[in-house]
């Protein structure tokens, strides 16, 4: 394999984790609740203790969670934070926010996303319909001295009338975002450093365009004559992208399409440790601090696990699986 | 039981209920849980020409099986286009499609304004809910949306603890004077019966109750004085109702539990 057009981008995790997320950045991480999220990422935010992140997301599930319970969360902007049926509240985010132990502020999937595209086209502020009359406008998180710090936003929100068609019509103005750093897992990254995503792209490509930094940890690498013949799959061109990680099952237990599935048995697992402290530092000190490889990892898992979560190739989930 | 002689769950009353309110060449937006088996009801049993779509950004999955979430990789498959979640909220909000969002909620006010946030205070909440999600963005932008919850007086309140999402704010025409110029809820499916709006006030009215409710269960269970005049028996599930359900959208009963 020819990588050496991307060979100061390629790194381990460890290393991609330290050289770009300090603490008190504020970060994005892909996906949408149990799909493709940067799980190897996280994990390995969690092992180097990165503390007071600021997350910034629209429906992260299971890897905010996992920040969120392994204490690395201090301030967090978000639309949602549940894991399907496995969490219909994420459980170590419901404890952090019932105990005050985080600082929180509300938005909408849309509104989220539509930041992120308002910091990725460089415009400070961006409107939309969306929410007019609800409390997601009316009440506020952070306080006035948090509100003076770096990254975040002086208002919540901007109520105006529309100033193109000269009657009352209220529009919302919502803040640009432009994270520290953004985290993404992907199916594909080309030898030249182009990324394909596969399957829906949720608001990925909107994160990774207006962060200051994007790391991409992906299933595969592929030849650059291969990602360059059907340009129009790909999702980011490659001098967007800071550092790419190969970490094969790097979503794991959420889903990546046309690799595997999500893992019932490991969330089911996860369901039951996170609902008391001392089961929720076992499993944290189980399958996070006691791990120092993502292969480590995996074997933990186990081939058979694995197995049971392989996608089939048309589908792109596991058809059958055990749901329960 | 049915008057064929089939027993059958609230949950399975309630989805094929809510399936029954869909018309053919509806445009489904389907949340998480409940509201996702309505939207697989519909599509599989009352109006089979509809297109269920995903805020995640999957339109017009084949849907073989159950969804656990909207970001399940089963919405991904055999759909017409698969994008994100800004091109979702441009078919949510599209001048010209009658889109039909299916939201759950924890709690519900008489003009259908919906909390998915907390209980208590906002920034020390006794309850941490989800959160908003899409739902504040389908029930601001969609031509309509229809409420799938359990009917419980501590759900059916007199005031949310927190607006997350826009019913008819405070009836009469203060949904179009806020700015919001179409949509609003247009039908409430619980446990016990089936809810809708008065066309002038605005305010929540009995349409239907299930075989075997009282309208005294129902009252109590609902915190707010509600019109129960117009209410009608609700038709019990058909056999054909219950053996696509059981047989077809929900075999490992994942969310008919």
């Amino acid at each position: 394999m020819d990588d050496t057009e991307i060979k100061d981008k390629l790194m381990s995790p460890a290393e991609a984790v330290k050289r770009f997320i300090k603490n008190g950045a504020q970060i994005a991480i892909g996906g949408f609740t149990i799909n493709r999220n940067p799980m190897g990422l996280v994990y390995e935010i969690a092992r180097q203790g990165i503390r007071d992140l600021h997350l910034v997301c629209h429906s992260n599930g299971q890897g905010l969670d996992v920040l969120v319970g392994a204490g690395c969360v201090r301030r967090i902007e978000l639309a949602y934070a549940g894991n399907g049926r496995f969490a219909p509240t994420c459980i170590r985010f419901r404890k952090a926010v019932e105990k005050g132990e985080i600082l929180l502020e509300d938005y909408s999937n849309y509104q989220m996303s539509l930041r992120f595209l308002a910091g990725s086209l460089g415009i400070p502020f961006i409107p939309t319909k969306s929410g007019l009359e609800t409390d997601l406008l009316k009440r506020t998180g952070f306080s006035p001295e948090v509100r003076k710090e770096r990254k975040i936003a002086k208002e919540k929100f901007f109520k105006i009338q529309n100033p193109f068609n000269g009657k009352e019509d209220p529009v919302v103005l919502l803040p640009a975002l432009n994270p520290d750093v953004a985290l993404l897992h992907t199916q594909y990254v080309g030898e030249d450093g182009t990324v394909r995503m596969k399957g829906l792209t949720f608001a990925d490509i909107e994160q990774a365009k207006s962060a200051e930094v994007v790391i991409v940890s992906c299933e595969e690498i592929l030849p650059r004559e291969f990602i360059r013949k059907d340009p129009d799959q790909n999702s980011l061109p490659p001098f967007l992208v800071d550092a790419i990680v190969k970490l094969p099952y790097g979503a794991h237990p959420t889903a990546c399409f046309y690799f595997y599935d999500y893992d019932v048995t490991h969330l089911n697992l996860y369901k039951e440790a996170a609902k008391d402290n001392q089961h929720f530092h076992q499993y944290l000190d189980e399958w996070v601090f006691g791990v120092s490889r993502h292969e480590e990892y995996l074997e933990k898992v186990g081939l058979s696990n694995l197995a049971k979560i392989k996608a089939d190739p048309v589908m792109g989930y596991a058809p059958g699986l055990d749901r329960r | 039981m049915n008057g064929y002689g089939l027993r059958y769950s609230d949950r399975e009353m309630m989805a094929i209920s809510a399936g029954r309110l869909i018309k053919n060449g509806d445009i489904l937006f389907a949340g998480t849980g409940g509201s996702m088996l309505a939207a697989m009801v519909a599509k599989r049993i009352h109006a089979p020409k509809s297109i269920v779509f995903f805020e995640t950004g999957g339109i017009d999955p084949l849907l073989i099986e159950l969804p656990m979430a909207v970001a399940d990789p089963r919405v991904m498959y055999g759909t017409c286009l698969n994008s994100g979640l800004i091109e979702a909220f441009s078919v949510v909000g599209h001048r010209k499609l009658h889109t039909i969002a299916f939201l759950g909620a924890a709690q519900i006010d008489k003009f259908g304004n919906l909390n998915s946030t907390c209980i208590g205070d906002y920034t020390r909440p006794k309850i941490r809910f989800p959160g908003s999600g899409g739902a504040c963005d389908a029930a601001s932008l969609a031509y309509g949306f229809i409420v799938f919850m359990q009917h419980e007086k501590k759900k059916f309140v007199e005031k949310l603890n927190y607006r997350t999402s826009p019913g008819w704010l405070d009836g009469g025409d203060s949904r179009t004077k806020a700015g919001l110029s179409r949509g609003g809820p247009l039908a409430v499916v619980t446990n016990l019966g089936v809810m809708k709006f008065d066309d002038k006030t605005k305010e929540m009215y009995l349409s239907e109750y299930y075989p075997g409710i009282t309208l005294d269960r129902i009252s109590e269970n609902t915190g707010f004085e509600m019109d129960l005049s117009k209410a009608i028996e609700a038709i019990p599930p058909t056999d054909e109702e219950l053996l696509i359900l059981r047989n077809e959208v929900d075999p490992q009963r994942l969310i008919l539990g």
